[in-house]
C-alpha cells in the first residue's frame, strides 16, 4: 500500500507555488488591462461598463475564488519554504556570499511581504468596499462599485499615491525574478530558449510595474 | 607576498569556535592555497600551537574533499576551481583572507575547517546506484548508447561531491548535487530502469536530512568547480514530476 505522505517534498512545494504564481501573473495582466480603461478620458464610462460585465459574469466569480486560493497558497508555501531554508544554515557566514548570483532572487520574501502589505491596503480601499465590509472612502459616491470615483478621490492624496507607486516598483522586482524562475521550477530550461525567457521576464516586470504606476500618477497629476 | 589570514578555529564539534588572525610572510604566488595552509601549519607546529585542521586528499581537483569558504566564496574567487587548484596569485599582496568552513546544518564542523559531509553519502545510499549482478563485466557494446547522451551523462558524472553548491546556496540546498547524480544515471539506458524510484528516494532523503529548497539563485552553478549547469536541476524537476504523476 502506498504510504500517505503529508509532508510534501521541496520540489512539489515549489512547483505548486510556481503554478499559483503563474496564475497570479496572468491575473495581473487582466487586471492591468481593465484598470487602464480608466485612462480613456471618458470619466470612467468604458471602465465602469467593464466593471459591470466583470461583476455579473459567473465565470469571473469562479476566477475570483481561484485567485484567492492562488494568493493564499503562494503566500503560505512562500513562508514555509523561507522558514525551512532559514534553519538549513543555523551558523551564518562571517563574509556573506560574494559570488555571482541572480540578485532579486535573494529578496523574494522581502519583496513578497511588501506586496502583501500593499494587498491589505488595496483590499481595504477597494475590494472590501465592494463587499460592503468597509465604508466608501470619503463618501464621494453612493455606488460601492464606482471604483473610478474612488480612485479619483484616493489618488488626490500624495502619500497614498506614493505608497502605490513604491509597491509597484517592488512588485516589479518580485516579478523580474518570478517569471523566469517559474519556468526553471517547472523544469523548462533549454539552452536556446532560457536566455529569451529571462529577457521576457524583465520586460514583463517593467511593463506590469510601469503600467500599474501610470494610473495613480494620472489621477494625481491630471485631475 | 605577505598576507593576513582570518581562520575559523574550533576545537571540536561541541565547542563554540572563533576566528583567529595570523600573519604569513614570504608566501610564493605560485603556491597552492592548501600548500599555503601547510606552510602556516608548519609555523604553528614549530611554535607549539595546534595546526589548522583541513580536509584534502588528491590535491588535483578530483576527489572533492578540499572545500573551504574563502572570502565569501566556496573554493575561493576563481570559477571552476577547487580549493586545492587555487593559487596564491589570485590574491593581492598584503590582503586579508577570511577562511571559513562550509556552513550548513547538514555539514557539521568536526574541527576547525574540517566538516562532516556524510549527508551526501546518505543521499547516494538512498538511490545513487544501479542494480546489476556482480561477476564478470558484461560485453561493453551490447547496450547501444547515443553519443550525445553519453556526453551529457559524463558532464553530470563530473560532480565530485565537494558540497560547494550547498555552501554557496543561500538556502544550503543540495539540489545541484542531487540533480547531477540523478541525471548521470537517468541519461543512460542502464540507469533509466530505476529512474523513477531513484529520483523519488533521493529527493525524499535530501528533504529528510533538512537541506533547503531551490530559490533559483544560481550561486551553485557559479561556484561548481566542475561547471555543472542549473539546467540539471530543471531536468531533475521534470524527472521528479514524471515519477510522481505518471510513473507508478
Ligand atoms: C501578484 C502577486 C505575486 C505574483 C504574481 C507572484 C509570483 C511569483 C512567482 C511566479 C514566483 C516564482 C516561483 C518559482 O521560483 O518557481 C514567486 C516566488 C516567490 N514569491 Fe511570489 N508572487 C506574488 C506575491 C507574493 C506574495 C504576496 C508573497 C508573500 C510572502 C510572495 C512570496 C514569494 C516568495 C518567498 C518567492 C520565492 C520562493 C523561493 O524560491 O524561495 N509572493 N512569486
Ligand atoms: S583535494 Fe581532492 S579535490 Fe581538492
Amino acid at each position: 500500500m502506498r504510504k500517505l505522505n503529508l509532508r510534501p517534498s521541496t520540489i512539489s512545494s515549489k512547483v505548486v507555488m510556481a503554478l499559483a504564481g503563474v496564475f497570479l501573473m496572468l491575473f495581473l495582466v487582466v487586471h492591468l488591462f481593465l484598470n487602464l480603461l480608466m485612462l480613456m478620458g471618458d470619466e470612467g464610462e468604458t471602465f465602469s461598463n467593464a466593471v459591470v460585465f466583470m461583476t455579473e459574469n459567473p465565470a469571473v466569480k469562479i476566477f475570483e475564488y481561484v485567485l484567492f486560493a492562488g494568493f493564499i497558497i503562494h503566500i503560505i508555501i512562500g513562508l514555509l519554504i523561507e522558514i525551512k531554508n532559514y534553519f538549513a544554515r543555523p551558523v551564518k557566514y562571517a563574509v556573506s556570499n560574494t559570488s555571482k548570483t541572480s540578485f532579486f532572487s535573494k529578496y523574494m520574501i522581502h519583496t513578497g511581504l511588501i506586496i502583501l502589505i500593499f494587498l491589505i491596503i488595496h483590499f481595504t480601499h477597494f475590494f472590501f468596499v465592494k463587499l460592503n465590509l468597509v465604508d466608501i472612502p470619503g463618501d464621494i459616491t453612493t455606488d460601492n462599485h464606482d471604483f473610478y470615483a474612488m480612485a479619483k478621490y484616493l489618488f488626490k492624496n500624495g502619500i497614498y499615491t506614493l505608497i502605490y507607486i513604491i509597491s509597484f516598483v517592488f512588485l516589479g522586482f518580485h516579478l523580474n525574478h518570478a517569471f523566469q524562475s517559474a519556468f526553471q521550477t517547472l523544469g523548462l530550461n533549454h539552452p536556446r530558449y532560457t536566455p529569451f525567457i529571462k529577457a521576457l521576464s524583465s520586460i514583463y516586470a517593467i511593463v506590469v510595474s510601469m503600467g500599474y504606476s501610470i494610473i495613480p500618477i494620472y489621477f494625481y497629476f491630471f485631475y | 607576498m605577505n598576507i593576513k589570514l582570518k581562520i575559523w578555529r574550533q576545537k571540536n564539534a561541541q565547542s563554540k569556535g572563533k576566528f583567529e588572525t595570523y600573519s604569513l610572510n614570504d608566501v610564493s604566488p605560485e603556491m597552492g592555497f592548501l600548500e599555503m595552509l601547510d606552510y602556516l601549519n608548519q609555523e604553528l607546529i614549530s611554535k607549539g600551537e595546534d595546526p589548522v585542521a583541513i580536509d584534502h586528499d588528491c590535491r588535483e581537483g578530483i576527489c572533492g574533499s578540499c572545500g573551504l569558504y574563502i572570502n565569501g566564496q566556496p573554493h575561493g574567487p576563481e570559477p571552476k576551481t577547487t580549493t586545492c587548484e587555487l593559487r596564491m596569485r589570485s590574491f593581492k599582496d598584503g590582503s586579508l583572507i577570511t577562511v571559513e568552513p562550509f556552513r550548513s546544518r547538514m555539514f557539521p564542523v568536526i574541527k576547525d575547517l574540517l566538516i562532516d559531509r556524510s549527508a551526501f553519502d546518505k543521499i547516494l545510499i538512498a538511490g545513487g546506484f544501479i542494480s546489476s549482478n556482480t561477476g564478470t563485466a558484461p560485453e561493453a557494446n551490447s547496450i547501444p548508447v547515443c553519443k550525445k547522451k553519453s556526453d551529457k551523462a559524463f558532464d553530470m558524472a563530473a560532480c565530485i561531491g565537494c558540497g560547494a553548491c550547498v555552501a554557496a546556496c543561500k538556502n544550503a540546498s543540495a539540489m545541484l548535487f542531487v540533480a547531477a547524480k540523478i541525471n548521470q544515471y537517468a541519461l543512460l539506458p542502464q540507469g533509466k530502469v530505476e529512474a523513477a524510484e531513484r529520483v523519488k528516494k533521493m529527493v525524499a532523503k535530501m528533504d529528510e536530512l533538512g537541506f533547503g529548497s531551490c530559490s533559483n539563485t544560481y550561486a551553485c552553478e557559479a561556484k561548481c568547480p566542475k561547471g555543472i549547469s542549473v539546467s540539471a536541476i530543471a531536468k531533475m524537476n521534470r524527472e521528479f514530476l514524471h515519477a510522481k504523476i505518471v510513473a507508478e
